[in-house]
């Protein structure tokens, strides 16, 4: 019998094979898009390492613009290389969200979710009205693409192509999902879930829900600031309508529609609904009321997302044959539930 | 000086027009404790539908903008039927169900209407109104300053003067105490809701003559009415309309002035101040948790 992790460890690897072989199977369109997905999934894993806390923030959107401006202007202005520049605008993102902790964790749930999205709002509107140095309305152009040298390479292979790209962002966003994965995992993810549990009582044995809530929002702005600068680097060129609260709406979707149980939920959802999204390119003018009614079923009808689609199925089937359940399905993060004193 | 009060009597009108829609959104937020984010797509609705009924259709004009009201308002009775009623122990389920409404509604607005295409609506009322030397008010202007005030105040004497509008103040407080002295939940919350979602339809189409009407107009319109509302309080009437009238004035004098993204960011920003110094706004009386 193969025990639970060996398989773990042998999907992975097949997964890993898939997606090494996959880009070489594709259309020049369709390799674009797989690079877009990629960095989505980075922006959607990071935004859930926020909401773990139970904090829904407007403003993830906009930090990646963050990320996107910062590297580009380092790459533009300072004429720094790449690999510099990303992880230097990932940090820039930890500060800014830092600066904004302050206000922003004085609210909760519903303040939270308007004053993080007026704090989005004001710092894209910034961007839109000061011409020097993010480019106003049409924002910035001609960011340098990646150069890789290594020594004993005479010229710099510069990474522009669709297929090396690909393997660029999927090695730095494999990375920082480890990352990611085993900080959940850690000591630190498990107070960031019993915030989301019982907050008072978590505060009460000594945890700094400030200091946690900080944390999460500074790790998750990281690493959103790390997608940012590898879309604007592939790109070429970013404007403030690519990080507006429309594209935040999407980020939403995809989150709620996979669910945030579990760490792959939001992975599912982003995967799911990008191919939903390419089947209906032809229909460019409907796609936002095929999301919005996505969004409004899977709202209503299956509230833990993608990733309970399983386990329910697996219930009718069992309902429909006949058995009793026996398997009582208890969510990885449990409701809260109303505290009374 | 012809400047400053050309400005005011334009930030008098707009108040009008902010306080309309701040006031669907507090009534809605205060008896369902949904914030709906389609509010600015109902205002657009309002907007198309005056752009039907009057521009193409050739009604009269304010049968066109009683039209926007019912239109709107059965739109608002539909989403709190089918969306917002299952979801009212799930604040946040409520509130990504208007965002789907949102994307629904611009897509209806785009296949009805056409994008790009500028939809033209000629004002009822041509002429201006002269109020002192150099200063006008346009006819349209005044007669939306005029319903909008009237409406407000009809709003302001239902919920104080009868015993439905005691009623839905009593659910805006305490939906369990009410529910308990005999008050249909279900029915106050369809109240608030077409109530809510016809004001804004109001606003709409009234300002439907004077700015240009296109499926993404919603957008500053919720903007707008985020600020006013949280300015004001969340749950406050009497706080939105105070907020709507001083953001008015701060709005149209910046936007004078200094342009209008700079008026919207200031704008966001003091609305960030307020959140952080005072979250329950200027008249509000809810507390934070």
């Amino acid at each position: 019998m193969i025990n639970k992790r060996t398989s773990k460890a042998l999907g992975l690897i097949a997964l890993f094979a898939f997606l090494i072989v996959l880009p070489f199977t594709l259309k020049f369109h369709q390799q674009d898009f797989l690079i877009f997905l990629i960095i989505n999934i980075l922006v959607v894993v990071s935004y859930r390492l926020m909401t773990l806390t139970g904090e829904w923030s407007l403003i993830h959107v906009v930090l990646m613009g963050v990320g996107a401006y910062s590297s580009a202007l380092l790459a533009k202005k300072l004429g720094l290389s790449f690999w510099l520049t990303m992880p230097l605008s990932g940090i820039i993102c930890t500060l800014v969200a830092f600066l904004f902790s302050f206000p922003l964790f004085r609210m909760k749930q519903f303040y939270f979710l308007i004053g993080s999205f007026a704090a989005g709002e004001a710092i894209r509107l910034s961007w839109v009205y000061f011409k020097v140095p993010f480019g106003g309305p049409k924002g910035l152009r001609y960011i340098p693409s990646p150069k890789f040298t290594f020594p004993g390479l005479k010229e710099a292979i510069e990474i522009w192509e669709p297929i090396p790209y690909y393997f660029l962002t999927l090695t730095v966003v494999t990375l920082c999902l480890w990352i990611l994965y085993r900080l959940e995992n850690s000591r630190i993810g498990l107070t960031l879930h019993s915030i989301h549990w019982r907050d008072v009582l978590a505060e009460s044995v000594g945890i700094n829900i400030w200091r946690y809530k900080t944390l999460a929002f500074g790790v998750a702005s990281f690493f959103v600031g790390i997608a940012g600068a590898l879309l604007a680097h592939y790109l070429g060129t970013i404007n403030p309508n690519q990080f507006a609260v429309g594209i935040m709406v999407y980020v939403l979707i995809w989150v709620i529609v996979g669910g945030t149980a579990t760490f792959a939920g939001p992975i599912i959802g982003v995967t799911v609904l990008s191919i939903v999204n390419e089947w209906f390119r032809a229909f460019e003018i409907w796609r936002p009321l095929i999301y919005g009614c996505i969004l409004i079923i899977s709202i209503m009808f299956l509230p833990e997302g993608l990733e309970s689609l399983p386990s329910k199925l697996r219930g009718v089937i069992n309902r429909l044959l006949g058995k009793e359940e026996i398997e009582v399905n208890v969510p990885e993060r449990m409701e809260k539930e109303e505290e009374v004193f | 000086m012809e400047v400053v009060f050309q400005t005011c009597v334009n930030a008098l009108v707009a108040s009008g027009f902010f306080a309309l829609t701040a006031v669907g959104l507090v009534l809605i937020f205060g008896v369902m404790g949904i914030i709906n984010f389609a509010h600015g797509e109902l205002f657009m609705v309002g907007a198309y539908s005056v752009w039907y009924l009057y521009s193409i259709s050739g009604w009269p004009f304010f049968l066109a903008v009683v039209g926007a009201l019912v239109i709107v308002a059965v739109i608002g009775l539909l989403m709190e039927r089918g969306l917002f009623r299952p979801m009212r122990n799930n604040p946040l389920g409520g509130l990504i169900n208007s965002i789907g409404v949102l994307f629904i509604l611009q897509v209806v607005a785009v296949k009805v209407g056409g994008l790009g295409l500028m939809k033209h609506v000629p004002p009822a009322f041509p002429g201006v109104v002269q109020i002192i030397e150099g200063v006008v008010l346009s006819k349209q202007r005044l007669v939306a300053l005029i319903v909008s005030a009237v409406l407000l105040l009809f709003i302001w004497l239902f919920l104080t003067r009868t015993k439905l509008g005691w009623a839905l103040r009593a659910t805006a407080q305490d939906r369990e105490a009410a529910a308990l002295q005999g008050i249909s939940i279900n029915r106050i919350s369809m109240l608030a809701m077409g109530l809510g979602a016809g004001v804004a339809g109001v606003a709409g189409a009234l300002m439907a003559p004077l700015t240009r009407v296109q499926p993404y107009m919603g957008h500053s319109v919720i903007i707008a009415a985020f600020i006013v509302t949280i300015v004001g309080g969340l749950g406050s009437l009497s706080g939105a309309i105070l907020a709507a009238v001083l953001y008015a004035f701060f709005h149209t004098f910046v936007t004078t002035y200094f342009g209008g993204i700079i008026a919207t960011i200031l704008g966001l920003l003091i609305m960030l101040v307020v959140l952080i110094i005072k979250p329950t706004g200027l008249m509000g009386t809810q507390t934070t948790e």
